[in-house]
Parts: structure tokens; sequence; C-alpha cells
């Protein structure tokens, strides 16, 4: 397992409650872990913990939207490789 | 520097209610928000001038001064900083009396972010952090940025110094990169605005084609040239492979375009050190010119030898 960071200090940093993170774990959409009592984030969550803040800050979406956003992001994510991975064979045959 | 029509922007008109000046942020901000457009320089710039419009129109003091001024607003800042020496004037000399007395407008402190447009800081300041309390947290713009690299250089994992901004930042580079692939690294975007966190820095990489080896993935393909001879009757011939030379046997009787695979002569699989593509090898085989009076005749021979086996 990599780095644990707290989740109240999380909470604190971002300025974001608890309950937030802990709904977003319910829905299936962050991991979190409890060691001792404590809870803590894994590393390898942040940054799509971060995002899924920003979008429920910035644009006040709520769990079942960042929900929906994330898999469409995946999808896209995976279609702009195999774009690429077609865009490099097309140049290989030119 | 342009004026910037902030009710524009957000695509509303001037006497729109502060309800209203929300609801087309929101609206707009959905649209262009960098989490949802990755890697798209320009919804990311689109956004930012929603923030700076939505972080004057939704503000009452800031947009009184801006609808004051309008497209005048260079001659507002004349005439403010004009007010403002006038009373510097009176506070230095204890005769004119009048105290420290704004006549102008305050100003808005410097937050530190800069990613508001040159109109903005002219107008009012610093990247829009002077106020506390119902302003958002807003994340820096993220940066893209291109790498050009050559083929060689794909196939070896190196590190490289890249200035973003007027700052270096030091990065690793893994074998095996494909063209057109992008790699993000954390917070070396544009800083955040009321101490949200900086943006991504974006680099796309951008491998040149190379004279003499074609991609595919970790797998390369190279054609060989290959003398009449030595297709006909066998041989050895030395090829190049991106890294150094190697010497193939070459079957007798061996056809115009035949392939020949040299495994693992590729290149590495990208973040699999220990892994690599295969190098594809297509010969080309030449029909000899020039030819003198005594190959002419062997030739001739052999097509006779030829039609006579037929």
């Amino acid at each position: 397992m990599g780095n644990l960071i707290a989740a109240n200090e999380f909470c604190v940093y971002h300025d974001v409650e608890y309950n937030f993170i802990n709904s977003l774990n319910e829905a299936g959409l962050v991991e979190i872990t409890v060691v001792d009592q404590t809870t803590y984030i894994p590393e390898s969550e942040l940054q799509k913990l971060e995002r899924m803040i920003r979008l429920h800050n910035e644009l006040e979406i709520n769990i079942a939207g960042i929900d929906a956003i994330s898999h469409l992001l995946q999808r896209l994510e995976a279609m702009q490789e195999e774009i690429n991975k077609l865009r490099n064979r097309l140049r290989m045959a030119e | 520097m342009a004026f910037i029509d902030y009710y524009q922007i957000l695509g509303i008109d001037k006497k729109a209610s502060e309800k209203e000046i929300k609801n087309a942020y929101r609206k707009l901000a959905r649209k262009y928000h960098p989490d949802l457009n990755p890697n798209d320089a320009e919804a990311n710039k689109k956004f930012q001038q929603l923030n700076e419009a939505n972080e004057v129109l939704s503000d009452p003091e800031k947009r009184k001064k801006y609808d004051q001024y309008g497209e005048n607003w260079q001659h507002g800042a004349e005439y403010e900083e004009q007010m403002r020496r006038q009373n510097q004037s009176r506070q230095q000399n204890p005769f004119t009396g009048g105290g420290g007395q704004s006549a102008g407008f305050e100003g808005f402190d410097d937050g530190g972010g800069s990613d508001f447009s040159d109109f903005f800081r002219s107008m009012f300041g610093g990247g829009g952090g002077g106020r506390s309390g119902r302003q958002a947290k807003y994340r820096g713009q993220d940066f893209n940025a291109e790498l050009h690299l050559n083929l060689r250089e794909a196939a070896e994992t190196h590190k490289q110094t890249l200035a973003v901004n007027g700052k270096n930042i030091r990065i690793t580079i893994p074998a095996g990169v494909e063209n057109g692939q992008t790699i993000k690294i954390t917070g070396h975007g544009g800083p955040g605005a009321n101490n949200g966190p900086a943006g991504d820095l974006y680099i796309t990489f951008l491998i040149a084609d190379d004279p003499n080896f074609k991609r595919d993935g970790s797998d390369l393909y190279h054609t060989v040239k290959l003398d009449l001879y030595t297709a006909i009757l066998g041989g050895e011939v030395t090829v190049d492979t991106l890294t150094s030379k190697v010497k193939i046997k070459v079957k007798p009787e061996t056809q115009n375009g035949t392939k020949v695979k040299l495994k693992g002569k590729g290149l590495p699989v990208y973040k699999k050190a220990d892994q690599a593509g295969d190098l594809y090898i297509t010969y080309d085989v030449q029909v000899p010119v020039n030819l003198t009076e005594k190959q002419k005749a062997l030739f001739t021979e052999l097509a006779s030898l030829n039609k006579g086996e037929s």
C-alpha cells in the first residue's frame, strides 16, 4: 500500500466536510482506509478525489453527477488513447 | 490592452440580477471547466475568462466600477490615480487639511492569482483576492506544452529540463513514449485564485518521423536494400537497428518484399523497461543496372536455361 493521508487533515486543507468524502466512498467513487480507528485516504486516490471536490464545489455537481462524469471521463480518456494509436498507425501507412 | 465585455462573456444583459449572473456563470463553467475538458487549451482559456467575468460582476463594488467606466475604463484609472495623488499631497501638507479620505476607489489586494487578464489587473489590481468571505477558491489554469523528440530520444529514458513560466522543471521522459501522448505534471500549472490549488502542466510529446524507421507502438519497421545476387544465392547483410548494427543471414532465393523479424530490437515498451518491441526488416531486392557485356551474356544464358526448363 502506498502513502496514506489522514482524512481529517485532507478535509481541513480542502475545506470540505468529511461527510462528503464518506458519501463518495459509499458510492464507490473513492477508496478510504481505516487504520487504528483513524480514516485515511490512499495517495493514489488523491488526484481523483480532488477533482471530485472541485466538481462539487465549483460546479455544484452532486454525487450522482460526479459518478456519471467520472465514467464519461474514463471513456473519453480511453477513446483519446485509441485515436492517438490509430493516428500513429495511419502515419506509418502514409 | 483591449476592453473586455464581461457581460458578453457570460452572455447576459447589463441589467442582469445577481442570480442571473450566478446562473449564467454556473452554466458556462459546467461547459468549460478544465476537469471536464482535459487537454483542451481553448476550453481552459474560456474558463479563465468566465472566472474573471464572474469575479467582477458578482461583486457589487467591482461591478459598479466596471459599469461606471465601461469602455473608458482606462480614463477611469487615470482619474483614480489623479485623485490618489491629490489625497497624498493633502495628507503631506498640514495646511490643506482634508485627511486621508479617498475620493477614488478602494484598491483591491493582489491575491497572487495571475490568471486574470491585463485588463482586469489594470482596473482592479491583482488577481482578485481582495475580498474575503464569499469568494470561491479556484484552481489555477492548466498549462499545455509540447515537447519535440526524435525517435532515438524516445527510445531512451532520459531527463530533460523544461522552462515553464520562468521556472525550470526537470522531468523524466520514460522510454517508449508515443507520438501524441500527454503526461500530466501535477501542480505545475498556473497558481490558483483565492488560495485555490495550482493547475497542472500537460506535456504532449511530438515525435518526428524517422527517415529509416517507421513505428507502430513498440515495433519498428525498416526497409533494407538487398542486391540481387545475395537474394538469389543467400548470404549475409548488415542492417541498422535503432541503436546499433546487426548482421543477419539471408536465405537463398529470398523474394522481394520478404519480411524478417528481429525480436526485441524495436522500441522499449512504455514504462516496462525489461520489454521491447520487434524490428521488422523488409527486403527491397535491387535489380542490377549498367550491366557489362559479360553480365548480359550470362543473364541471357540464364534466361535460356530457364526457358529450357519450363
